[in-house]
């Protein structure tokens, strides 16, 4: 049996997807920028997809821009705005629990821009503190970007809470979102929220990789970060990668299907797979686990067994998972996300992730939990004396 | 300039008395291998006592070059110019070219070293020397001639074609792989051992590898890993059979019924004796290891010799009397240590007991490897059973 539970890390590409990215690549491969009628096919694809975006977050298609993914949206959000807005001051804010694509763009700013950067703390659950946030804020505050949904524990953060700090201390100060982990889980309404900038990706959608998008308010003074043709507005140059951008608008319309609904059955599945979890001596899951946490997102640590070698050892029967966060699981680093929230000693080397979409079934997570039963016990048994 | 073909220089080859066309064979037939991916024709073949690659139309150089400078025998490589013999007058336009575009500057101190293979030519070996001397001289107002330490030796041979060459790339030296049996190397995935290999290959030894893997407790990429290790050494000592052994259950059950600060010897202790069965059944005749004396615990003179005392084959250590700043200098040069260096566990240091013994006594080892009696024979045969074995090759 195999079982992907990993799909925080990325997801299986929904098959109609993977036509349409096909039939635009080999059919429909004209270049948007062509005058010829081929461009203007090509075009089509990536106005309907800008339609469905802007139509998912009530937003003004022109406010949507296409790049490579996630970090590209990430870099783009951070560098084009507090380049733009240097003069308005030259302090940004974000949380410690970022993802690398965010904290290490925060770090460049840092040390290679003369940007100040406050880190926020969380909370035991993960969840920023937004005491920590009134206090972070100063008259040179012009950014402040904290993410949706953590992606090693899934933590869900007081966005709308954040956001109504934030514009009451000054409503000029730009809010980014991170919302890679949270788009296609959650509703989002960026201008009703108060979000200026959002950030989104297509692979964790069960879209294609190598595309996300970003919405930016078109109020925002942002500068691009590559140069080139002048496409999109001058905000990413580069020609539009169009089956990505297709696909990821078909993913996007299709995970937003009687969402509601999917993420009924994710969570009771969720619930069932914590219950079944609770079973194991000596474990622990991280962060909040009721309905205010992501639906999708179960971090749980297993104290004596290092995450590598439950991850391989439930490889070896056909369960995906991952070990903290697949990004920065090269660097066989502690991490800093379940260190911020204060975890016991034993659990921050020991913790895996398991993340479901609306494909995981009951009869999936039921061989999960009983791999579980049956390979903890055995490797808790040789352990590093 | 466009050269035609490369003299292979061999220096040790050179003095092997009757033995010797063994080892020539071997270099051309290891030449031939490592300029299989290359892009162009060549034709490898001995002549007169020399090795000689013809590269006949369009061919990549620096690939070439790279190429040849992975095969374990040659000295140096000459870029040669051939030129067809249409009398001395074209001879000597042809030599003012190939100086010309060589060495543009022009001030140098040079000599002439004809040789002739075509004994019929109209001039003797010294008439050449000191008629293209002189043309030299002629047109290079600034260059001199030293006989004894000149910057430019111009070699001009003499055969069917006439052949210009004054340049020597060093070659890695060593002799061909081939010539001298094969060895069976314990390859980790570590930074030492891919050197160990390169070191025996270097003398002529074709190499087979043993990779002890312990899933889950090492992961798939760690094993990748290993693969690419090979992959790289396999450019020098061609291809290589990868015997990769699943120890998991050894490791265990060694873990569950010997001391724990004498986990490491006795699981290096294994190790061995299983590849030495592969090497036996594989017709090796040696077993190479990248140990260097106290580079750790299970490497100071006690422990080599305790898991020494497993082996009936010699086991080659390369590297015994090399620090790890000169090891890593070889890593570098073979460019093994950016893959060595990637952060996957290998199986020696999961179960590493906080303070291994580091002067192993050999009886009490073999003491606490009574305990394993009952199952280890049965699981060393399952090891031995269920070993992947993977062809690796450039």
């Amino acid at each position: 049996m195999e079982v992907y539970l990993d799909n925080s890390a990325t997801t299986r590409c929904y098959p109609e997807v993977g036509d349409l990215v096909y039939k635009v690549m080999c059919q429909d491969y004209g270049n948007p920028s062509s005058m010829h009628r081929k461009g203007v096919d090509a075009e089509h694809y990536v106005k309907e997809s800008k339609d469905r975006l802007a139509k998912i977050l009530k937003v003004n298609q022109k406010e949507i821009f296409f790049t490579s993914g996630g970090t590209e949206s990430d870099n783009l959000a951070l560098i084009g705005s507090a380049r733009a807005n240097k003069r308005a001051g030259n302090h940004l804010i974000t949380s410690s629990i970022e993802h690398p694509a965010i904290l290490n763009t925060m770090r460049y700013l840092e040390e290679e821009e003369g940007f100040a950067v406050t880190y926020l703390p969380v909370d035991a659950n993960g969840r920023v503190k937004l005491e920590a946030l009134k206090e972070a804020l100063c008259p040179e505050t012009i950014l402040v970007s904290i993410m949706y949904v953590n992606n090693e524990m899934g933590a869900v953060q007081p966005i709308d809470e954040a956001v109504q700090i934030v514009k009451k201390y000054n409503p000029s100060i730009l809010f980014h979102s991170d919302a890679v982990q949270g788009f296609g889980k959650y509703h989002i309404y960026p201008k009703r929220q108060g979000i200026d900038m959002l950030t989104a990706s297509g692979h964790k959608i069960h879209g294609p990789k190598g595309i996300g998008f970003i919405y930016i308010n078109e109020k925002v003074k942002i500068k691009p970060i590559v140069f080139g043709g002048e496409q999109q507005k001058n905000i990413r140059s580069g020609t539009e990668n169009v089956p990505g951008i297709a696909g990821l608008g078909l993913a996007s319309k299709m995970i937003y299907q009687d969402l509601d609904m999917k993420v009924a059955l994710m969570r009771e599945l969720k619930s069932y797979f914590l219950e079944g979890l609770g079973r194991i001596e000596d474990s622990t899951v991280h962060g909040l686990t009721d309905d205010s946490s992501a639906p999708h997102i179960i971090s749980v640590g297993i104290a004596g067994i290092r995450s590598e070698v439950l991850l391989h050892a439930l490889e070896d029967k056909g369960i995906y998972v991952s070990s903290g966060s697949a990004c920065s699981s090269n660097h066989p680093a502690v991490s800093g996300v379940l260190k911020g929230i204060g975890a016991p000693k034993q659990f921050l080397d020991a913790t895996v992730r398991f993340s479901m979409s609306e494909f995981t079934t009951k009869e999936e997570i039921d061989y999960t939990l009983d791999t579980l039963y049956n390979c903890v016990p055995m490797l808790r048994k040789y352990t590093r004396r | 300039m466009r050269f035609h073909s490369f003299l292979i220089k061999y220096g040790e080859i050179g003095i092997k008395g009757k033995n010797r066309y063994l080892f020539e064979d071997a270099l051309v037939r290891q030449i031939r291998f490592a300029l299989k991916g290359v892009d162009g024709d060549f034709h490898v073949h001995k002549a007169q006592g020399r090795v000689y690659v013809d590269c006949e139309g369009d061919y990549d150089y620096e690939e070439t070059v790279e190429g040849l400078k992975r095969v374990f025998g040659i000295v140096g490589i000459c870029p040669v110019v051939r030129v067809e013999d249409r009398g001395f007058e074209q001879l000597s336009q042809d030599v003012l070219d190939y100086m010309k575009e060589m060495y543009p500057e022009g001030n140098q101190t040079f000599k002439v070293e004809a040789r002739r293979s075509r004994k019929q030519y109209p001039k003797t070996s010294m008439e050449i020397n000191c008629d293209l001397g002189g043309v030299i001289l002629d047109a290079f107002p600034e260059m001199k001639v030293d006989v004894h330490n000149p910057q430019i030796r111009l070699n001009v041979e003499v055969r069917e074609e006439i052949y210009l060459y004054s340049e020597i790339i060093p070659g890695p030296g060593g002799m061909p792989v081939g010539t001298n049996g094969n060895a069976m190397l314990l390859l980790s995935g570590g930074i030492d051992s891919p050197v160990a290999g390169y070191m025996i290959s270097k003398r002529g030894v074709g190499l087979q590898a043993t990779y002890f893997h312990a899933p889950p407790y090492t992961s798939e990429r760690a094993k990748e890993k290993v693969v690419d290790l090979a992959k790289l050494v396999s450019r020098y000592a061609g291809p290589i059979q990868l015997h990769v052994v699943n120890f998991t259950d050894i490791q265990l059950y060694i873990y569950e019924k010997c001391p724990h600060e004498e986990l490491t010897i006795i699981m290096r202790r294994y190790m061995m004796k299983i590849a030495e069965h592969f090497a036996k059944e594989n017709g090796c005749l040696g077993l190479i290891t990248g140990e260097s004396i106290g580079q750790v615990a299970s490497q100071t003179m006690q422990s080599l010799a305790a898991t020494n005392a497993v082996c009936t084959l010699p086991v080659y250590r390369p590297l015994i009397g090399f620090d790890k700043r000169e090891i890593v200098e070889i890593a570098e040069k073979i460019d093994t240590f950016e893959t060595s260096i990637q952060p996957f566990e290998d199986c020696c240091t999961i179960f590493v007991a906080k303070h291994p013994v580091t002067k192993p006594n050999l009886e009490r080892i073999e003491k606490s490897e009574r305990n394993l009696e009952e199952k280890i024979d049965e699981l060393m045969k399952t090891a031995i059973e269920t070993t992947e074995v993977i062809t690796v090759k450039p």
